[in-house]
């Protein structure tokens, strides 16, 4: 080999990248003191400066899970319908019919802050290519949104970058944005939340995995060039915020869905062929991680040349080349001999194919450049020894039970209820979902809310008589019940999920989950993991509804304040016949029955309720508690009441409770219901604590029925031991009596609930 | 019939207008792929909607410069029947196949909604002309650049000639919104000179079962294909 001298001359920055390190970049690339030493030891000499950069890259939070890996590994991850749990680009379950559901979802928190156009367009790039490495064509994206506080100045701002982030990618490359939720909290004023959730079909015995095979195959670039974007994305992501924040910007990488939808067509058609033995997508840490993890994986090594690589700009250095994070980028490993079928695919695609290494059995990872070494790693420490720490933790609840009694009011149940829809946290999200495109693809049943999940036909799946299956998909968690009681909301999450799919009619399937807290080495912030990790795993164990992929993402703080925990749950479930699927619109003539509520229900559960905020200004008491028992009852309920067609329409109770579900059933045909109280609740004032508890009150387990046969409803539901209130009969008065209480108007309600987000955003035509 | 869809790299509706045809017509289109010169006789082409080449630069912009369009010029001059819908709808008017221009939506936001379209008095065409006139179809709208735009002159010839095909039209007196982008004079959909040709920015092929919410898209087709097959 040339002397150094001669890189000198060749490439300024690669010699120095070539150089060894120091305990300061170490400390600079958001590695310990520890952790360096650790490093210089397992691989027994001084890393050089792109060595380094692998290894921050790869101990990073973001890669390496190290504060939770831990506490991930106690999960519920088996069942027999999972064909693959977590561990690679994506889960994998049965659906029937030799059909497989492939999905996951994943944060990108840290950019969308910084640049919310780019960064939250690129979170859907980046899992549109998650779930499209695994063989499976995307047919669904969701999302979980999070943002400050309404009257803050940058909130707009960034509703408006982040919802035209995602609209640009998932509309130009043609897979519906089909729901999500979107909520605003001050705890997220200065760290907003985007995660976003992709699903898509294979065959199942057409799944492609990660893992590298057979020492001398060939390791094959595709995609996009490799530029200077995002550099050590995934280090600042695993990082706090500061005001200095936005001098980041340049690590923020720049999605181009076009090259995506190129991309996934493009490998789609390639793995339609015998050609490709494994894949992966480069995501955080890029080619680092790609390139680490199918080497370790298959148990095997890799050289690459990195003179090779594509790139979009000049002189880029050994370092660079491994930690960009630009997009629309695979690393796949070919059958030899199919190098040149493979190449002509992504030529008619217009995209760059290149040859830049192969498989060896040497266990190590070494890339040279310009004909010099720059890096030669062994994998096992690089993913063995990256740190497990056990970080001390205090699992904080509050036990307190408010009573109805505590919360005293001269508010009426109409002023509460204008209220809760004036609250952009649960007025409608119209204004945000119209901006997704929800139908292209064609097989969109129900989108953005018109179900408790959202329902997308299988195509291809059709039959003599009916449409064929159907999937169901939902987001959801309750970050005030987590903040409260990390198990219980935990829980709360898991089953609030479960009983929005059963409430669509399909049946609950498995979870990916979005773990997104504060600082871990705060006790507090590392009980609320802990403690809501608990709390889904129990509840995901009881219902049989395995968790098989997701993303954790900490460090979301800014100076030194923390978000509220925010563990979202994805859940997917299936139908088999998908026109039996439920929309939560009654129609005129239904009656309405509360399942999972007794005769003798007569004060709701107001602690951590939307009520308790509009009376108090404040969360506070413990969240309602979580009967696994009741949830299961009620969801095999709904399902048995559906298989049977008796249904038109069901809608779970959930913020703003049962009065707030009933207005939202009836929007859509301005509809009317004199509704039936409990006998103790007749006489009552309309600012009565008790009568609004029961308005109100945010209890688990429950979801309100819209049926047209009430006599074989009823005799079922008795059959099965199950609580139930019959509401009453909707009628077409557009008038919501609560008997000689009060009378709310459904139209005045209707028209507050689609004012309120428009109005937020200075969109004053709207509605 | 025989009928093609026109497929680009960044076509995204292809698929869902593919089904649309083979539930009508019982056949499957072929598939032009956007750089052939030579395509065969066809009753009918359709350019779906997409971004065609991520629509970076004006949409449509580069589309209607790729090799393709000569061989639909062609066939228009043959007097061949084409539909453009949504991106379709926007090539063809940066190929001068159709005049006027289509800018960005009045909001300035992508819009994915229904809207509803009335029927205009034309000339004859081989798509609307077994629909009653001022008859109303449901039909959804997805695009961020739909806002039709026509100056004066252009917009009283193509009045003067029939061209207006379709507009959008309140379903009650108070809805303000009906336009979903703005676009002049409500305009949903215009003809060619001959009424051969028609671009229209809602997606017909996404009305075509009951679960989409209507099938007002699928009448429209039929009817489309009813006339030029005759």
């Amino acid at each position: 080999m040339e002397p150094q001298s001669e890189l000198l001359k060749i490439n300024k920055n690669e010699y120095l990248a070539q150089q060894k390190s120091k305990l300061e970049d170490a400390l600079e690339m958001g590695l310990t003191k520890d952790e360096y030493n650790l490093i210089c030891e397992k691989i027994n000499k001084i890393p050089n400066i792109t060595e380094l950069g692998i290894f921050s890259a790869m101990f990073s939070e973001h890669c390496s899970y190290k504060s939770s890996k831990k506490w991930l590994k106690t999960l519920p991850t088996e069942a027999s319908h999972v064909i693959q749990g977590p561990g690679e680009n994506a889960g994998v379950i049965d659906i029937g019919e030799n059909l497989a559901a492939v999905f996951k979802i994943e944060s990108h928190n840290h950019p969308s802050f910084i640049e919310p156009y780019q960064g939250s367009a690129t979170g859907v790039g980046g899992i549109l290519r998650d779930v499209f490495t695994m063989g499976a064509r995307p047919i669904a994206l969701m999302n979980a949104l999070r943002f400050g506080s309404p009257d803050q100045p940058l909130t707009k701002h960034l509703v408006s970058g982040v919802v035209k982030g995602i609209g640009g990618y998932g509309n130009c490359i043609g897979i519906p944005t089909v729901g999500g939720e979107t909520n605003f909290d001050k705890s997220y004023d200065g760290n907003i939340l985007v995660n976003a959730m992709a699903v898509g079909l294979a065959e199942k015995d057409r799944i492609f995995y990660s893992a590298a095979t057979g020492a001398g195959n060939p390791v094959i670039y595709v995609g996009a060039k490799t530029g200077r974007d995002g550099i050590h994305g995934a280090t600042m992501a695993s990082a706090e915020f500061t005001e200095n924040s936005s001098e980041k910007r340049p690590t923020v990488q720049v999605g181009d869905p076009f090259t995506g939808k190129l991309l996934l067509e493009a490998c789609l058609e390639l793995m339609n062929t015998d050609a490709v033995l494994s894949i992966q997508d480069m995501g955080a840490a890029g080619l680092t991680s790609s390139s680490v993890e199918m080497a370790s994986k298959g148990s095997l090594g890799m050289n690459l040349n990195l003179d090779l690589v594509p790139t979009r700009e000049d002189k880029m250095t050994s370092y660079e080349i491994m930690l960009s994070e630009s997009q629309e980028r695979m690393l796949m490993i070919l059958k030899p001999g199919s190098e040149e079928k493979a190449k002509s695919i992504f030529d008619k695609w217009d995209l760059d194919f290149a040859n830049i290494g192969e498989v060896t059995n040497t266990g190590r990872l070494i890339l040279t450049k310009h004909g010099f070494e720059a890096c030669n790693l062994p994998l096992e420490p690089l993913v063995e020894d990256a740190p497990e720490y056990n970080k001390p933790f205090e699992i904080k609840a509050i036990k307190k039970v408010l009573k109805p009694s505590d919360l005293k009011t001269n508010l009426t149940i109409i002023d509460i209820l204008k209220i809760i829809f004036k609250n952009p946290n649960i007025a409608s999200k119209k204004w945000i979902w119209e901006q997704y495109d929800s139908s292209v693809m064609g097989d969109t049943i129900f989108a953005n809310g018109d179900s408790d999940a959202s329902l997308i036909k299988i195509h291809g799946t059709e039959k003599k008589g009916s449409f064929g299956k159907g999937l169901a998909i939902t987001t959801d968690c309750t970050p005030r019940y987590v903040k409260s009681d990390p198990i219980i909301g935990g829980m709360q999450a898991v089953c609030e999920a479960a009983r929005n799919i059963a409430a669509s009619g399909a049946i609950p399937l498995a979870i990916t989950n979005n773990l997104n807290f504060g600082n871990p080495d705060k006790k507090n912030v590392m009980g609320e993991i802990v403690g809501s990790i608990k709390g889904i795993s129990e509840a995901a164990s009881y219902l049989s509804t395995p968790i098989v992929s997701g993303n954790v993402s900490l460090y979301n703080e800014t100076n030194g304040k923390s978000i509220l925990p925010t563990p979202v749950i994805g859940m997917v479930g299936a139908i088999d016949e998908v026109e039996n699927s439920l929309k939560i619109s009654a129609e005129p003539d239904n009656v309405l029955i509360a399942l999972g509520q007794s005769e003798n229900f007569k004060a709701g559960w107001v602690g951590c309720s939307i009520y308790q905020e509009i009376i108090n200004k404040k969360y506070d008491g413990a969240p309602p508690p979580i009967n696994l028992e009741n949830e299961k009852k009620v969801i095999e309920i709904i399902l048995k009441l559906n298989e049977q067609k008796l249904l038109t329409a069901a809608h779970d109770i959930s913020d703003g409770g049962l009065l707030t579900t009933v207005c939202e059933m009836l929007f859509k045909y301005n509809l009317g219901l004199d509704i039936n109280l409990p006998g103790n609740l007749i006489n009552c004032d309309s600012n009565d604590p008790l009568l609004q508890s029961w308005c109100f009150g945010e209890d688990q387990a429950r979801i309100i029925i819209a049926t047209k046969h009430i006599k074989k409803v009823q005799l079922i539901l008795k059959e099965n031991n199950i609580d139930f209130f019959v509401l009453g009969q909707t009628n077409s008065s557009s008038n919501l009596n609560l008997k000689d209480i009060t009378t709310i108007s459904i139209n005045d309600i209707k028209k507050l609930n689609e004012k309120t987000i428009p109005l937020m955003m200075g969109d004053q035509q709207q509605g | 019939m025989r009928s093609g869809v026109v497929i680009f790299p960044g076509s995204n509706c292809d698929r869902d207008m593919i089904v649309a045809i083979r539930k009508i017509t019982g056949k499957t289109p072929i598939k032009i792929w956007y750089k052939e010169y030579d395509i065969p006789n066809l009753d009918l082409i359709v350019i779906p909607g997409g971004f065609t080449f991520g629509d970076y630069l004006r949409c449509g912009a580069l589309a209607a410069r790729s090799p393709v369009i000569t061989s639909i010029k062609n066939h228009i001059s043959r007097g061949g029947t084409v539909l453009g819908v949504c991106n379709g709808f926007q090539i063809l008017i940066e190929a001068k196949i159709l005049p006027g221009s289509l800018i960005r939506n009045k909001k300035l936001l992508f819009t994915c909604r229904e809207t509803t379209l009335e029927v205009q008095s034309c000339i004859e065409n081989p798509f609307l002309s077994g629909l009653k006139i001022g008859e109303c179809l449901k039909i959804p709208v997805a695009h961020n650049e739909g806002n039709y735009f026509a100056p004066e002159d252009l917009l009283k010839q193509l009045k003067e000639e029939g061209r207006i095909a379709l507009k959008y039209i309140k379903q009650n007196v108070n809805e303000k919104n009906y336009n979903p982008n703005g676009s002049t004079e409500d305009i949903a959909g215009i003809l060619s000179k001959n009424g051969k040709v028609l671009g229209m920015m809602p997606h017909p092929e996404r009305a075509i079962n009951c679960l989409h919410g209507g099938t007002d898209g699928l009448k429209f087709l039929t009817n489309c294909v009813e006339q030029i097959i005759g």
